[in-house]
């Protein structure tokens, strides 16, 4: 699909259904909402340090609805679009970012794990988790995430050279957003694409247009089934970080607000958007009852969240499998001081 | 002049890199952008990006390439995000610049120094509020300096650049912007190995580091008790006789630290002290530190971190006995 969202029709994945169509731009433009209701939330103080996935819609949306039904994914600290469409509690996901690890404790059938921030270091994981599909036979396959920054760390190579070697079940998906922080695609490796980093570790490889959801799509849906049949694949989607890093950077200190110009008008919503209108399934009308929808839903998810009570104890009683005695006088220390919080009429 | 913590290292680099013209600042994001915290703001424009640049984003390579340099005449001067991603690196760091001095009897060294942002209180995203200087401690080899004002991390760093060891600067995140401090514009050093007696007292003795500095000072001030508070500045190795002098002085001893609990630092302080100094002891010795658990999300490090009232009960506990 090109920039005005011209389809061609040789490669267009034919169990793309139009309904498919119109799920894929929903769940974008619900991510799109989430993040700028976590802007919000964060200017106000209502959440911790937010990173916004505004412009990497496509690549996160495409890859999380051709996973099947029990495939697992490992994200980064961005991935917010697939959590939502992989079904995640927003009160959930609200807690993460509210700074709680109650938000780490995400239900089964989303199928994730919890948001890492090391960079890189959740790929070793998803190794391991890709590894145990093939142990224990289930026949799922295991996505996980990495920023081209990423694809700098020890911990990628390491991961696609013993998947190679394993033969397992795993997808690595280098959301390419040409930004890592300040420092820009070309000065993070001097390899012409960074796919073809796989092609050492003997994986399959591929670099597609991580701004056309449908590109996206069939290229993860044909990794998954390569995946399954144990040939593990590494893919890259090209697409651009239109907002800041995170909230606590300002890319006007190193980024030449052309650049962004350009990229907003390869915005991977108003792509399919267009492809959508064109066929006669998307209208304002539409799009104004899936704002309103959305705004429901993600106003419900903070309000739940908002009300959650934090409890210190909790920070004790979930370091180990049991109560070691040392910890357990600390924590009713703690308690009988009240967590050494300040208490009504204290000066 | 007048300065915060930021801009006193700020100050540091730019002498040390006009003073060494081997001396190279590099690192994630410390070119155009100046380093997350903006310590590294402007060195860049002054100096070239061949003296002060970006790396490819991957610590164990930013920290092994530093140990070459080091041993290559270079006087490298790394800076790494957040300590909690130094762990990346911390091969190099434990096995080989920790090592290599020893390794050749003399004959290869590793000057250099690892700049690293540390401990928390600032309601950052996990990993970035990690306070992991006994990590580095325990191996033995490694110089571990941790200033708790302006002045004494500019002075720590320059004194740190004439020296030939590998130096790990820690640099606590909550005290870069908290309070400014009239700073020499010029070179000074300031000794590394020794700790700093911040006030005298006679009743009891606060041995404290970094973000607990400013934390022991204002309730000793408040409760204007006769303590004498010692800020260690370097955690290794340790000055033991600064310690010692004071404890037997005053009979109490408490080590307060941001870090936790079991096995930090304060562990250590308070075994020599038992070694050495048990029976001038009048009360046991006390320790104030995190609870013995990874530092949480910062929804929950309020319930975490030692505060004030929890210092003051501690003193409350150990000046009735
Ligand atoms: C190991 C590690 N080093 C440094 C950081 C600090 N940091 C957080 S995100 C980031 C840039 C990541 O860039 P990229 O992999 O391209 O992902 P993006 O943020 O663009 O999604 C850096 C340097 C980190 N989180 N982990
Ligand atoms: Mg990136």
């Amino acid at each position: 699909m090109d920039e005005n969202g011209v389809v061609d029709q040789e490669l267009f994945p034919k169990e793309l259904t139009d309904q498919k169509l119109v799920d894929m731009l929903s769940y974008m433009l619900f991510t799109r909402a989430l993040d700028a209701k976590m802007l919000s939330l964060q200017r106000q103080g209502r959440a911790a340090t937010y990173a916004p996935s505004i412009g990497e819609e496509a690549t996160q949306i495409g890859s999380a609805l051709a996973m099947n039904q029990g495939d697992l994914f490992v994200p980064n600290f961005r991935q917010h679009g697939v959590y939502l469409a992989r079904g995640m509690p927003l009160d959930v996901l609200f807690l993460y970012w509210k700074g709680y690890e109650e938000g780490g404790a995400i239900p089964k059938e989303v199928g994730g794990f919890p948001y890492i921030v090391p960079v890189a270091s959740q790929l070793p994981h998803g190794a391991g988790i890709a590894l145990a599909q093939k142990y224990l036979k289930t026949g799922k396959a295991v996505v996980a995430y990495v920023g081209d920054g990423g694809t700098s760390e020890g911990n990628f190579y390491e991961t696609m050279n013993f998947a190679g070697v394993m033969a397992i079940p795993l997808v690595i998906i280098i959301e390419n957003n040409q930004w890592a922080i300040s420092v820009p695609r070309s000065s993070q490796s001097a390899a012409q694409t960074l796919a073809q980093k796989g092609i050492a570790a003997g994986i399959k490889v591929l670099q597609v247009d991580g701004n056309d959801v449908i590109a996206v799509y069939k290229a993860v849906h044909e990794a998954i089934n390569d995946a399954v049949n144990n040939v593990p694949s590494v893919l890259e989607c090209v697409t651009y970080r239109m907002s800041m890093h995170t909230t606590a950077d300002d890319p006007t200190k190193y980024r030449d607000p052309a650049e962004v110009e350009i990229w907003k008008k390869r915005d991977p919503i108003d792509r399919l958007r267009k492809l959508l209108v064109a066929k006669g399934v998307w209208d304002d009308k539409k799009e104004a009852d899936a704002a309103e929808e959305f705004k429901k839903r993600i106003d419900d998810g903070v309000e739940k969240a908002e009300k959650f009570v934090p409890n210190p104890e909790s920070m004790f009683t979930n370091v180990y499998s049991y109560m070691p005695q040392v910890l357990q006088e600390e924590l009713d220390e703690a308690k009988a001081s009240g967590f050494y919080m300040k208490q009504e009429g204290e000066g | 002049m007048m300065t915060n913590m930021v801009g006193a290292l700020n100050s540091a680099l730019d002498i040390i890199l006009n003073e060494n013209k081997n001396a190279v600042v590099f690192g994630e994001d410390v070119g155009k952008d100046g380093g997350v915290f903006r310590v590294t703001d402007g060195l860049q424009a002054k100096y070239s990006s061949e003296r002060v640049f970006d790396t490819p984003l991957a610590e164990s390579v930013i920290l092994g390439a530093s140990i070459g340099m080091a041993m290559s005449g270079m006087f490298p001067i790394p800076e790494i995000q957040f300590a909690g991603f130094m762990y990346m690196g911390f091969d190099q760091l434990i096995n080989h610049a920790a090592r290599y001095r020893s390794r050749s009897r003399g004959r290869f060294t590793v000057p250099m120094i690892v700049r690293t942002p540390v401990s928390g209180g600032v309601r950052t995203l996990e990993h970035h509020s990690d306070s992991p200087e006994v990590y580095y401690s325990h191996v033995g080899g490694l110089v571990v300096v941790e200033p708790s004002n302006p002045y004494d991390a500019k002075g720590l760093m320059i004194r740190a650049s004439h020296m030939q060891d590998p130096v790990i600067f820690l640099e606590p995140t909550k005290l870069y912007r908290l309070f400014k401090q009239e700073v020499p514009e010029e070179s000074y050093e300031v000794e590394i190995g020794k700790a700093n007696v911040v006030k005298e007292g006679q009743k009891l003795s606060i041995i404290t580091y970094g973000t607990m500095v400013p934390v022991v000072k204002e309730v000793v001030e408040k409760k204007a008790i006769d303590a004498e508070i010692i800020d260690l500045r370097t955690i290794n190795p340790l000055d033991e006789e600064t310690i010692l002098n004071s404890v037997k002085k005053t009979g109490r001893a408490m080590i307060v630290h941001e870090a936790q609990l079991s096995f930090g630092a304060g562990a250590e302080i308070a075994a020599r002290i038992a070694e050495k100094a048990i029976f001038e002891l009048d009360a046991p010795v006390m320790r104030v530190a995190s609870d013995s658990l990874p530092y949480p999300f910062p929804g929950y490090e309020n319930f975490y971190i030692p505060n004030a009232i929890k210092v003051s009960k501690a003193i409350d506990k150990m000046m009735s006995q």
